[in-house]
């Protein structure tokens, strides 16, 4: 029992993680549909911005948060100027390939300004203490940063609550989401909806960059491929386009594969976390807090 | 059952295929082509096969699949076992992989091709890393440091062959009945359904073409390469598939073809400048698709009967 609950801490952080990264994906994808598949290479983007402002700027670890979280918001959403934008009446398809182009950029560029080395953020930036804990009398460790993950995530989560339903913003993103047309012609500015939609979710995404880099203690330019592509996985096993889902998909995966890692081989994380994906989509295809509607014609 | 028209425009694309192949067999056989030309001579023709062969899949019957890297990786190593592990020919791992890699399209298609749209687009995506999670771990295929010493027998009239046939097999598809029914997937799921198609039946036929072909591109792709590892074939692979079908115009053949052969000029043209290369490719890729979402040529076909119209020499409907 002991490895399980074990598993059941470390997963909570990794959930936590992918929760944050996976309710960017969400929000964007409830309001315009879109598999947003640069939002994990914002996440890199961020983890950068704290590092320089750690580093260089030697202020403290908080307003590395603060900082890399405008910059990560600015770069989401001169993102979606450039790259969404222009295309909001093209096919499905053509905002998805400049996605991935986005997405290569940002990987390569960051390959080609940053270089392929492996950073990590200097040392003493949080207390990480081991913090011996007994439940059901059975002696387990969690760190101070593994609290610290979850305490931040779920503080993010009340904020992002806050926002999406009881400010004027957040309602305009919910109005959005469910109807654009209706919502333009009840005076809802509809591009700044979106823009702040990118905003909120690329900066959720910074937060979840930084406690990657933390608690795996590295950061490179190409840290958002996987636990981007993971993240995504999450809010589809949550159902996409809902909040609530992409924190529960988020929990749900981390735990999930600190499991198979921790139980079986981490080397088949990876293909079982994808086939846990495929056989959740085939029991329930809109995700597991999804409603399954029917098709009217 | 199949109608042959030797009819000009016909006999003029005949006579352009045989000569395009003579043309580079020629060439070859002088020794003009260097051998990083002739990587990219082969990297063309598979990209070719493989952007054809997905068209078929996203551009006509509209099914958003994200997996092809996948299809292609079943097929380069079970062509790959055959004749490196188990000494058969050639020609049957070529059949063997691409039979493989449709019955893993059909596996993966009858479940979840009840997905629809992004659904779908992520279970194929989930589908391609567990190919790839898969070959990472068997031994028996090498795991993660893939096979070596794969002989190489995919030689020009291989490639050229296989890529003339996929065009022509897919081609003809589209303008059979079958084809036909895909295209008014595409158009309407409900009112293809309603009029009496099986759209299940034709959404896993179109997969298991697509699949199909794709395997024929992985095992020229392993014979010709020598190596294979799982990260050959990972989702940026798809991903690169997907770019050529949508540069080139979803549902547009010649698009496909079109693309493909820029694509890998492209990316043959930039290879000196490393990390740049990507950079530059990504940079081009969003401005061509912000300033043309449609993709190069639409939904249309290049043809011989639009161009000679131009000239006043043919008359007659021009398809689309």
């Amino acid at each position: 029992m002991a490895v399980f609950f074990q598993q059941i801490i470390n997963g909570l952080s990794l959930g936590s993680i992918y929760a944050l990264i996976a309710l960017g994906y969400t929000m964007v994808y409830g309001i315009i549909q879109l598999i947003n598949f640069a939002h994990g290479d914002i996440m890199m983007a961020g983890a950068y911005i704290a590092f320089f402002v750690v580093v260089y700027l030697k202020l403290n670890i908080w307003w590395a948060f603060i900082i890399s979280m405008i910059g990560s918001a600015l770069l989401g959403v001169i993102i979606e100027r450039v790259a969404y934008k222009p295309l909001r009446n093209a096919t499905r398809l053509a905002p998805l390939i400049t996605a991935i182009g986005m997405s290569l950029f940002l990987e390569n560029g960051g390959l080609m300004v940053l270089g392929t080395d492996i950073r990590s953020y200097p040392g003493g930036l949080i207390t990480n203490a081991q913090l011996p804990l007994t439940l059901f009398g059975i002696r387990l460790t969690a760190t101070t940063l593994q609290l610290l993950i979850l305490a931040i995530t779920i503080v993010m989560m009340i904020i992002l609550q806050y926002i999406v339903h009881y400010t004027r913003a957040g309602k305009a993103m919910r109005a959005v989401s469910y109807d654009a047309d209706a919502a333009r012609l009840m005076g809802i500015n509809v591009d700044n909806t979106i823009s702040l939609t990118f905003a909120l979710g690329s900066a959720f995404a910074a937060v979840a960059g930084i406690l990657l880099g933390l608690y795996y203690n590295n950061i490179q330019p190409l840290m958002g491929i996987m636990p981007g592509l993971k993240a995504f996985v999450a809010a589809v096993i949550g159902g996409i386009g809902l909040i609530p889902g992409a924190m529960v998909g988020g929990f749900a995966l981390g735990i999930f594969e600190t499991m198979v890692s921790g139980y079986w081989s981490s080397n088949l994380r990876d293909p079982i976390v994808f086939l846990l994906l495929i056989l959740i989509l085939l029991v329930k295809p809109a995700g597991l807090l999804g409603k399954n509607n029917t098709e009217k014609v | 059952m199949i109608e042959v028209r030797f009819n000009k425009k016909n006999l003029i694309v005949l006579a352009g295929v045989i000569l395009i192949y003579f043309l580079v067999y020629g060439l070859q056989a002088v020794g003009v082509i260097s051998a990083f030309q002739e990587i990219n001579l082969m990297m063309l023709g598979i990209n070719i096969i493989l952007a054809v062969s997905l068209n078929l899949i996203v551009g006509f019957t509209g099914q958003l699949a994200l997996g092809h890297a996948g299809f292609m990786a079943v097929g380069a190593y079970v062509a790959a076992i055959l004749t490196t592990n188990l000494n058969q020919p050639f020609p049957v791992a070529l059949l063997a992989g691409a039979f493989s890699a449709a019955v893993a399209g059909i596996i993966i298609g009858l479940p979840t091709l009840r997905l629809r749209g992004d659904y779908l687009a992520i279970a194929t995506l989930g589908f391609g890393e567990i190919i790839r999670g898969a070959a990472n771990n068997i031994n028996y295929i090498g795991g993660a440091a893939g096979m070596i010493g794969i002989p190489q027998l995919t030689n020009w009239t291989w490639l050229y062959v296989m890529m003339v046939l996929t065009i022509l097999v897919i081609t003809n598809f589209i303008n059979s009945t079958h084809g036909r029914a895909c295209v008014a997937i595409r158009e309407n799921e409900i009112a293809a359904e309603t009029m009496g198609i099986n759209t299940t039946y034709y959404k896993v036929l179109a997969f298991a073409m697509g699949a199909f072909f794709a395997g024929i591109a992985g095992a020229l792709y392993a014979h010709y390469f020598y190596l294979i590892q799982p990260n050959t074939f990972t989702f940026f692979r798809s991903f690169d598939i997907l770019v050529m079908v949508v540069f080139g115009g979803l549902g547009s053949i010649t698009g496909s073809i079109i693309a493909a052969a820029g694509i890998t000029f492209v990316n043959a043209a930039l290879q000196d400048l490393a990390v740049l290369r990507m950079v530059i490719y990504a940079v081009l890729l969003i401005i061509i698709m912000v300033f043309r979402p449609q993709g190069l040529m639409g939904n249309k076909e290049f043809t011989l009967d639009r161009w000679l119209k131009k000239r006043g020499a043919v008359s007659g409907p021009t398809g689309n």
